[in-house]
């Protein structure tokens, strides 16, 4: 099979874990996650840091695998069988999101103490960026946390934080400083069980349903200035660069998704018959899938072309920011159109493409909105 | 306690359509996605389980090509100690036969207390445990759902008979017993197994190493051959029933009511 040119044997059977624990683990689970709308994320993580699925690009030393971007690969394409969009969300933030600045900037400290539990499923972690007032124009945020002798005094609040009602610890950008220009901004590791954490809601959405998406309020908390993720000041480019993991995971999830997709919307219509035949005799339809599997795989291979970059140690936000934007717009056209395939009763919501289109729109959006995306590829293009 | 466990490379039911190849003379395997036996994989965690409890180590042996590594490293990877492979153009298209021979010989290299294998496999014959215990003059149990260790002489098995029904058994060591499903909850495969295994040496033996004579394996050896494989005519006591899953759903609660099976 083609996928033998890429993936070695190790990373091969780190697809195989994964794929038999997600059947095993977690898809005869997701219609009760989704209806009840909350992952059970403490026992779920403990059980996936025990087989050592949380850290597998990270240092021994703190209980990760020390594997290849491509076995990282593998766990996310397994993690794409999932039966819905909200739990390998929640996985990859634990994995792709809230941890990548720990490791490439955090303190010893902070690896112990977080890093460390996160990849042995003992902490959940969030990534607290988003606020009402700044979403894709992260530098408009303005929580503030405040230097005052050994500490940080927190103030603000975050808003659509995946994992939020959850999580034991944050992974918090906030301003520090009043001066104009991106050096006024810190990442932090925040600790949920301190004074004056509050989460003042847990929000209903059009999708992710499983996925728990919060709104945070930090009332005069108290952080511990050895949670500063490595120097002041230098928070806005951290996260620029930990969002390229975060991204990065958003591809896997979308070739694997739309490809799945149009699989199940296939054997829906060699079984539907209207007109006196099956519907997947009928061409405008097979053309339209068509397209959107040649589309699939172009994806599929800008994402292994990244993956060679990134084993080579080369920049890749071009990449990642081009692959980002082509899975946004590749789900939302698969799920639409193969909701579309399934007629009135891709409209009910028991309905497997209900969820997925309901769940897919969130690509588009999250981790950098496609007109971020675009506005990146332009600039770095040389325009 | 040192055990062998006999294990098998088979395409995996739960991700392939199975269909029939167009000469009749096998599956369509083009393309299919294959992992280990699911019988054997039980016996696997049943012989860890065995010796995390006694002591002693598991070995995993199995009959196929290169391609069947995987299924070694993947079951050193949940605990096995030792994998063997055995490999030889000779041994393709053995029957039952033929693969408890090849075994027979692997297991007569060393001292084993304990054989497991699966109840069965993909082709569904059960035959190879029995041949084995058989040509290897030891005692046998087949369908064991249930081990107990007395001492380093004796077992107290289970075994899962017609009806649901179990029943007990003693039986001497060393012997063969081919393991049910349901034994045990095999334990998933952890990515530090998998590292652990990754450039472990497998040792690999042909027809020549176990000193087999070519003609007794294989297909020259085979006494039973596979003359067509079809997917039978309907009958009449069975009804397809077709459309889409929703339309299939709708006849299938329709029949259940009609036939009482439904209230």
């Amino acid at each position: 099979m083609a996928k033998e040119m890429y993936f070695n044997k190790e990373a091969t059977m780190v697809r195989q874990a994964v794929r038999d624990f997600v059947n095993k683990e977690i898809n005869p689970h997701v219609d009760e996650w989704e209806e009840k709308g909350l992952i059970p994320l403490h026992a779920l993580f403990k059980k996936m840091g025990d087989l050592g699925f949380l850290g597998i690009r990270y240092d021994t030393k703190y209980g990760g695998q020390n594997m290849d971007y491509w076995a990282e690969t593998a766990f996310i394409e397994e993690l794409a069988a999932i039966h819905c969009g909200g739990v390998p969300m929640a996985i990859t933030v634990q994995t792709n999101m809230a941890t990548p600045a720990i490791v490439e900037f955090g303190s010893e400290y902070l690896k112990e103490t977080y890093l460390k539990p996160a990849i042995a499923g003992d902490m959940v972690a969030a990534i607290a960026v988003t606020e009402p007032g700044a979403g894709s124009d992260v530098a408009a945020i303005s929580t503030y946390a405040r230097r005052q002798g050994d500490y940080y005094i927190l103030n603000g609040s975050k808003t659509f934080i995946t994992n939020g009602t959850q999580a034991d610890f944050l992974t918090l950008l906030a301003r520090t400083s009043d001066a104009p220009g991106h050096h006024s901004f810190s990442l932090f590791v925040v600790p949920t069980n301190l004074p004056g954490f509050v989460v003042s809601k847990k929000l209903d959405k059009l999708g992710m349903r499983s996925s728990d998406t919060a709104e945070l309020f930090f009332d005069d908390m108290k952080i511990p200035a050895e949670n500063l993720i490595g120097e002041e000041g230098n928070g806005f480019i951290q996260q620029m660069m930990q969002f390229q993991h975060e991204r990065f995971a958003v591809l896997p999830m979308a070739y694997i998704s739309a490809k799945n997709i149009i699989d199940r919307t296939a054997e829906y219509l060699k079984g539907r018959v209207a007109f006196g035949k099956p519907l997947i005799t009928k061409q405008v339809l097979r053309h339209r899938m068509s397209e959107w599997l040649a589309e699939t795989e172009a994806l599929r291979q800008l994402t292994y072309h990244i993956v060679r970059m990134k084993e080579n140690k080369m920049d890749v936000t071009r990449e990642i920011s081009m692959g980002k934007l082509l899975a946004g717009n590749l789900m939302n056209k698969v799920t639409d159109g193969c909701l579309q395939m399934h007629g009135g009763m891709g409209f009910m919501n028991e309905m497997w493409i209900s969820r997925a289109y309901r769940d897919s729109r969130l690509l588009a959006i999250g981790g950098g909105a496609s007109e971020i995306m675009s506005e990146i590829i332009f600039k770095m293009s040389g325009y | 306690m040192e055990i062998l466990v006999c294990v098998k490379r088979v395409p995996d039911t739960s991700e392939n359509e199975i269909s029939v190849a167009g000469d009749g003379k096998d599956i369509q395997r083009d393309d299919l996605v294959y992992s280990v036996n699911e019988w054997d994989n039980y016996a696997v965690e049943e012989a860890i389980q065995i010796v995390d409890r006694a002591g002693g180590n598991v070995t995993v042996v199995t009959v196929g090509g290169d391609d069947s590594e995987e299924i070694l490293r993947r079951e050193m990877a949940m605990g096995a100690n030792n994998g063997i492979l055995l490999k030889d153009d000779a041994f393709e298209g053995s029957d039952g036969k033929g693969i408890a021979t090849i075994l027979k010989a692997v297991a007569q290299k060393s001292k084993y207390d304990l054989i497991l294998t699966g109840a069965q496999a993909d082709a569904g014959a059960a035959q190879v445990g029995g041949m084995l215990a058989a040509m290897m003059d030891l005692p046998y149990a087949s369908l064991v759902n249930k081990i107990e260790i007395i001492d380093d002489k004796k077992l107290k098995i289970g075994r899962e008979i017609e009806g649901g029904n179990q029943e007990m058994n003693e039986i001497n060591l060393p012997c063969v017993l081919s393991i049910q499903t349901g034994i045990n909850e095999p334990r998933y495969v952890g990515i530090r197994g998998i590292r652990k295994v990754a450039s472990v040496e497998i040792p690999t033996y042909g027809a020549g190493d176990l000193g087999l004579a070519a003609s007794a394996v294989g297909v020259a050896g085979a006494k039973v051959k596979k003359i067509d494989y079809f997917v039978p005519v309907l009958g009449d006591g069975a009804e397809m029933l077709e459309g889409s899953n929703e339309e299939i759903i709708a006849k299938l609660i329709e029949l259940l009511k009609a036939k009482g099976g439904l209230k």
